[in-house]
């Protein structure tokens, strides 16, 4: 039967598609652009709606305008720090922990010893959840009963990794960088490894010492990882809510802009206008992100 | 294998793969069956959780109904009550008493169910009020648990420390344990254990009456009573042991067996779940200290957890069946049995297998004038969710700013509280 459909096939090239073939294909490129736009686009259409409305989820919509913006902005205490915490988690996944990861990519391409063990016992984490990574960021550095406090022996003293919120923070995006570090190293390595060695040897033969090689020659040449190391980071440090939420609600400290849209639509009184509003920041935030390091890096290709 | 071969191949896969999903959600759950009572639970911990399956085999052996308990996580089921009550909620449903029952009802999303309450005997009138809402009865209260200042008695022998009576006495004990490195135990990561102390100084220096217009939105935060309440909390800070915003209620609860701490204000399940069956008897508390003589020790904090029929429950006649038991002193034993952290409400409830702690604890309330829940259950869960967690964890981490911090709650208590509930 199959070689039966291939030989009709076979003859019937002058003829670009059967109205079957439309169809099936329409249906199989219409039913993800429908679910794009109804699952994806459309929520987040209605989110813009939504966050000019006063709304708890049971009883009727009223709108109110702008007004959940003002209260966001002027009255609501954790707005601000959440802000702050977001584009500190962009800062700090992008400015240590990607180049950190980058760096461990490079060491382990040269083929130093152990390099299989090296790259599996770092690239392990990323099989975890970020929630996974934060309970166990719990048991490590309790107040009481922590792994840190009992070796640091300071019982009468405790440090409170995860209740100062001067602290706490710094230690999550710690957390959170374990799991990233492996997951940029895994994609570098890749490209590492479809760099063509002789650009290396050329630029060796040219005199260009190690550093000069891997920043004039290779680096450049990785540009579609760069791209998609970019991305995954700010896409990481914005959806950084699963560790927060695990370790204390994302609250005291380690607000950020998704856990105040859950705080306020989930739960028993849902304040769904107001929860929009946020979200809607979060929006225009991630899309601000994504789409000037896009054109940038896309431009950047372009001029190569 | 051909180009459409493959294409027919993929859509079937796809299709197999999204279409009992889509039908399954389609689909009617459970819940035509009269001769069976589904309930929604939230008591996800083992020691409820096996006293409550006691209870409702005793109802099955009574009536030759089944009972069938779906449990969630407490606060997995707290968060998407909303959304469980509109969706198919089971014929009965566990939850609180006073105005986080009050909220649904005024929703639509309860069962009235005053013919059932007719029948009822041994509820106070503070019970009868805590489960109606406009006059009418929506819940079956079943056992409640105090707050009070909980400790070790052996510590305090050891010690010689003496239960505090008023809030001078109450500051001493604490520098004195302070200074023999036993600090006062406190915690707030959880985002509520901190409330009951709030509600505790506001009860004592404003009274019930104070207290329950501020958490009604009728009063303002920035009025000099609450920051009052605030200064006095400060009095007591010092003493307490450091890192309260990292530690959860359980290792607070470990930190007082352990004798690492002197004392706690707490519910009574909470040390009571954290000490080994064995030193339980050495558990005692002291109602919370008097600060202004005419209000006294008047109120006492003791929420009551209990039973609801939601609107879209599909068997409410075998739901109002359960709920008559529920409401008789003998429903109330059978889960006492299995859980020495709770007090029955029922007046009638076997009283002789207490132990001398559910006694105080009895004794607590019945002399109390006035009951409160607590901070998240007697104001709109709103403001308690958004607002008040924060507020307080700021106040504990940092002391001082009692002005800012009042202003803020009272901002965002007009932004919240401008919206009507129904």
């Amino acid at each position: 039967m199959p070689q039966n459909t291939a030989r009709r096939a076979g003859r019937r090239t002058t003829r670009r598609f059967t109205r079957r073939d439309i169809a099936v294909l329409g249906a199989l490129l219409g039913l993800p652009v429908l679910l794009d736009v109804l699952i994806v686009w459309g929520p987040a259409l209605a989110s813009v709606g939504l966050s000019f409305t006063s709304w708890d989820g049971i009883g009727d919509i009223h709108w109110v305008g702008g007004d959940n913006y003002e209260n966001l902005v002027q009255d609501y205490p954790a707005f601000w720090p959440a802000v702050r915490h977001n584009l500190l988690w962009i800062a700090f996944l992008g400015l240590v922990a990607t180049p950190f990861g980058l760096l461990l990519a490079v060491l382990i391409d040269r083929g130093i010893r152990f390099s299989r063990f090296y790259q599996s016992v770092i690239y392990l984490p990323v099989v975890l959840s970020l929630a996974v990574v934060g309970f166990m960021a719990q048991l490590l550095l309790g107040t009481d009963q922590g792994v840190v406090n009992t070796v640091l022996g300071n019982e009468q003293d405790p440090v409170d990794w995860l209740g100062d919120s001067d602290i706490n923070l710094w230690m999550m995006m710690l957390a959170a960088s374990w799991r990233h570090t492996g997951y940029v190293m895994i994609l570098y390595l890749a490209g590492l490894k479809s760099v063509d060695p002789e650009l290396k040897e050329a630029a060796a033969i040219d005199g260009a010492n190690e550093r000069q090689t891997f920043f004039r020659v290779t680096f450049p040449t990785l540009r579609p990882v760069n791209v998609i190391v970019g991305v995954i980071t700010v896409i990481e440090a914005l959806r950084a809510f699963d560790i927060v939420y695990a370790v204390n609600k994302g609250r005291n400290g380690l607000e950020l802009l998704s856990v105040l849209i859950t705080d306020n639509i989930i739960g028993e009184a849902s304040r769904i206008g107001f929860g929009s509003a946020i979200a809607v920041v979060l929006l225009g935030v991630s899309l601000g992100f994504i789409v000037t390091f896009l054109v940038q890096e896309l431009r950047g290709a372009r001029e190569k | 294998m051909s180009r459409r071969t493959l294409l027919r191949g993929t859509a079937l896969g796809a299709g197999a793969v999204t279409l009992p999903a889509l039908l399954t959600a389609c689909g009617d759950g459970p819940g035509g069956d009269k001769n069976e009572v589904t309930v929604g639970s939230n008591s996800s911990d083992a020691v409820p959780k096996a006293a409550f399956a006691q209870a409702f085999k005793a109802y099955e052996k009574e009536s030759d109904k089944r009972v069938k308990v779906n449990t969630t996580e407490h606060n997995e089921f707290q968060q998407n009550i909303t959304r469980y009550l509109q969706g198919s909620p089971d014929n009965v449903f566990m939850w609180f008493a006073g105005y986080r029952m009050q909220y649904f009802a005024e929703k639509g999303l309860l069962v009235e169910i005053s013919d059932v309450w007719k029948g009822f005997r041994g509820f106070s009138q503070a019970l009868r009020d805590q489960s109606t809402h406009d006059g009418k009865q929506y819940f079956v209260p079943y056992y409640y648990y105090p707050w009070a200042v909980f400790h070790r008695k052996s510590l305090f022998e050891k010690q010689g420390y003496e239960q505090a009576g008023n809030w001078d006495q109450f500051i001493a004990l604490a520098k004195k344990m302070h200074k023999d490195g036993i600090p006062v135990a406190f915690c707030d990561k959880d985002g509520w254990p901190a409330m009951g102390t709030f509600d505790y100084i506001d009860l004592r220096l404003n009274g019930y009456d104070f207290h329950k217009r501020l958490m009604a939105g009728e009063e303002a935060w920035t009025d000099r009573k609450v920051k009052k309440v605030f200064d006095l909390w400060r009095e007591l800070m010092p003493y307490y042991q450091k890192g309260a915003l990292g530690r959860t209620w359980e290792e607070a609860g470990q930190g007082l067996q352990r004798r690492r701490t002197g004392m706690a204000v707490f519910g009574m399940p909470h040390p009571g779940s954290q000490f080994p069956e064995g030193e339980r008897d050495d558990i005692d508390f002291f109602a919370f200290p008097e600060i202004d003589p005419q209000y006294g020790q008047d109120a006492v904090e003791a929420p009551i957890d209990g039973f609801l029929v939601p609107k879209k429950s599909r068997n409410v006649e075998g739901a109002k069946d359960f709920m008559k038991w529920l409401g008789t002193a003998e429903a109330e034993d059978a889960y006492l049995k299995g859980d020495p952290n709770n007090v029955a409400v029922n007046e009638d409830a076997d009283t002789s297998k207490y132990s001398p702690l559910q006694k105080k604890s009895a004794e607590l309330v019945a002399e109390a004038k006035q009951i409160s829940q607590f901070l998240d259950r007697d104001t709109r869960p709103d403001f308690a969710q958004t607002v008040m967690i924060k507020a307080l964890q700021d106040f504990i981490d940092d002391p001082k700013d009692v002005d800012g911090l009042c202003n803020r709650i009272e901002r965002q208590k007009k932004d919240i509280f401008s919206t009507s509930v129904s």
